[in-house]
């Protein structure tokens, strides 16, 4: 089940519209769930998000992510002294730096990438989520380890920016 | 067991790496990005962090629980209370992937979740419960009304806690309020289904507190009077209940025992009933299937560690103790501490705490995270602190609670500390005469 962008925001229109506070749907191969107001949503997990700026008042929709999408673009750091900035982890799980097993890394040092270039995989329960550069530069570093946990937040790479 | 994952913050968090410590096996917390310097967080062997501050996208993620026990070495999982501590979801996805759940068996997570079938089951095993049952229709409404008779509560089977319960005065209201709950329960458990009980107009809120190994030993540890609630929520605990008649705590605890036996019940957990404070009949009302809040009266009184109990019985030890070991030593009070603001309705006030200091009293355990410095986040519950005064007899317990409460020194956020010294000193706490109406009625 693919969900187009119109298809996002007529969800959030119906929840909006409707005395639901959250609304979690689950069947083979797709998951949604969406939580309204500051009980259960706030900002999503990425970099300065519109929804993060907006002014608080009505309650807003904060989240609707089917899954396998990608994740929001990670919150890149301000440059270091070293001019570098970091990928932090969008969420906890493990990390991959292949899409499977024996496969090529998504990403090398070297590597130029744009924020939609996906760089690594990060599997929650067998749930395998893509995360995003969110930046457009060239890798310099690769800092978590294959197949590891790694926290929210947690450096994942260092990327020298363009 | 040799590493228990805490996905929890505040006060229990803090209680549960302790009581991990204290039997020799490792604790990692799994906390929010707001709770990463957080006083469990600190203590804890390890910490990692689930996600960001909203427990959403954290504290009640069940896969992401799992994955970070998994990831760290983990064991087992102590859940504490609120979040996820009674999901069946995160029960059954921990054993799916062969981690020890510090808590009942799924199914009966499942059925303590269906007050329907709860109320049915206890029933069965002979516990009291209110004149009621299921209704679907406003004529099947009124034909059981008839019977019960107004005023009555319209619950929702998958409610509890205090949610979705709904007054009724009379047959004119109660098809439109039959529709509206059916409506509202659907949207807000996934579960239409609602039933009718009889209401009583004052009432004592007494819970009895049970403890199962898996070798088929069940206890109950007294019982517990939490009649002084404001919206549904616990303000002061005491245990044991006062001024309760014998056969009246008799009937309590046979029923707690035999309700949990009747449910394959297994760990600790907590059986409701509300207590008719006129005729002093008692009648069930649900099954708690986490450590509670209060906890700590029952250990005050008992001389157990109910969390190393919890812990025990989950790595699959039998109970130390039998029933006839079990005494009751002085009487024990509980205080709720909240960042609250007293002049704007006790709403929940964040903020950081420029002071923070409890008194050493003897009699006195104050269960807390809090310490200058720390940060009372809006994401999460307003608890700062419990405070614990146990003695030879209530008089005295509550001397030491009004003592403590007194010489507190709390900046930085508004609290309900005046509130709770106006219950502990008012005549009706002392004379033993609170319903659980009482506190709303005196602010």
């Amino acid at each position: 089940m693919a969900l187009t962008d119109d298809d996002v925001r007529e969800i959030l229109r119906i929840i909006d519209e409707s005395d639901l506070d959250e609304l979690r749907i689950e069947t083979d191969g797709f998951s949604l769930h969406v939580t309204k107001g500051s009980a259960g949503g706030g900002a999503p997990s990425g970099a300065a998000q519109p929804s993060r700026a907006a002014p608080s008042g009505a309650p807003q929709p904060s989240r609707a992510a089917p899954q396998r999408a990608p994740q929001p673009a990670a919150a890149s750091a301000p440059p270091a002294d070293d001019g570098l900035v970091t990928i932090p982890s969008p969420m906890l799980g493990t990390f991959y730096r292949a899409e499977s097993p024996g496969a090529n890394p998504l990403v090398e040092v070297g590597s130029r990438i744009i924020p939609e270039t996906t760089v690594c995989i990060i599997e929650v329960m067998k749930m395998m989520n893509s995360v995003p550069a969110g930046v457009t530069g060239t890798v310099a570093e690769v800092i978590a380890d294959n197949a590891q946990l790694v926290e929210y937040g947690a450096p994942l790479f260092r990327v020298k920016p363009e | 067991m040799k590493r228990v994952f805490i996905p929890n913050r505040g006060e229990i968090a803090v209680r549960i790496v302790g009581a991990c410590h204290a039997l020799g096996l490792e604790a990692v917390v799994g906390a929010s990005a707001v709770d990463m310097d957080g006083m469990a967080a600190h203590q804890a062997d390890r910490v990692v962090c689930l996600g960001p501050a909203p427990a959403a996208e954290s504290y009640l993620r069940a896969d992401t629980v799992v994955q970070a026990a998994l990831g760290t070495g983990c064991d087992a999982i102590h859940p504490g209370y609120g979040f996820l501590s009674e999901s069946p979801q995160l029960a059954r996805l921990a054993r799916e992937n062969e981690l020890i759940f510090v808590g009942p068996p799924t199914e009966a997570i499942e059925l303590a979740g269906d007050k329907l079938a709860a109320r049915r089951e206890a029933a069965q095993a002979g516990a009291p419960v209110l004149a009621g049952g299921e209704v679907a229709t406003e004529a099947e409404g009124r034909a059981l009304a008839a019977q019960i008779g107004y005023p009555l509560l319209v619950k929702a089977a998958g409610g509890g806690g205090g949610r979705g319960i709904k007054r009724v005065r009379n047959d004119e209201e109660l098809g439109e309020l039959i529709a509206l709950a059916r409506s509202e329960a659907a949207a807000a458990f996934g579960d239409a289904r609602v039933y009718l009980e009889r209401l009583i107009e004052s009432a004592r809120h007494i819970e009895v507190q049970i403890a199962a190994d898996e070798h088929g030993s069940i206890l109950h540890l007294g019982e517990r009077d939490c009649s002084v609630q404001r919206r549904f929520q616990k303000v002061v605990e005491e245990a044991t209940a006062p001024a309760l008649p014998d056969a009246t705590r008799d009937r309590l605890r046979e029923s707690a025992v035999a309700v949990a036996d009747r449910i394959g019940y297994r760990n600790l957990g907590t059986a409701e009933f509300i207590v008719d404070a006129a005729a002093g009949e008692p009648y069930f009302l649900e099954v708690n299937c986490r450590i509670q809040v209060e906890h700590p009266v029952t250990e005050a009184v008992t001389g157990l560690d109910l969390v190393a109990m919890q812990l025990q019985i989950a790595d699959g030890l039998r109970l130390a103790v039998g029933q006839e070991d079990i005494t009751f030593d002085g009487h024990a009070i509980e205080c709720r501490l909240n960042a609250e603001d007293p002049a704007h309705g006790y709403r929940p006030t964040p903020g950081t705490l420029s002071l923070f200091a409890v008194p050493e009293r003897s009699g006195l355990r104050v269960d807390t995270h809090c310490q200058p410095g720390a940060t009372v986040p809006p994401f999460y519950d307003s608890l700062l602190a419990k405070l614990i005064g146990h003695a030879e007899d209530r008089d005295q317990a509550t001397d030491i609670l009004l003592d403590a409460l007194e010489d507190l020194d709390v900046e930085g956020v508004e609290t309900n500390r005046a509130l709770l010294i106006s219950v502990l000193d008012h005549p009706d706490f002392r004379g033993c005469r609170v319903t659980t109406d009482w506190l709303e009625r005196l602010m």
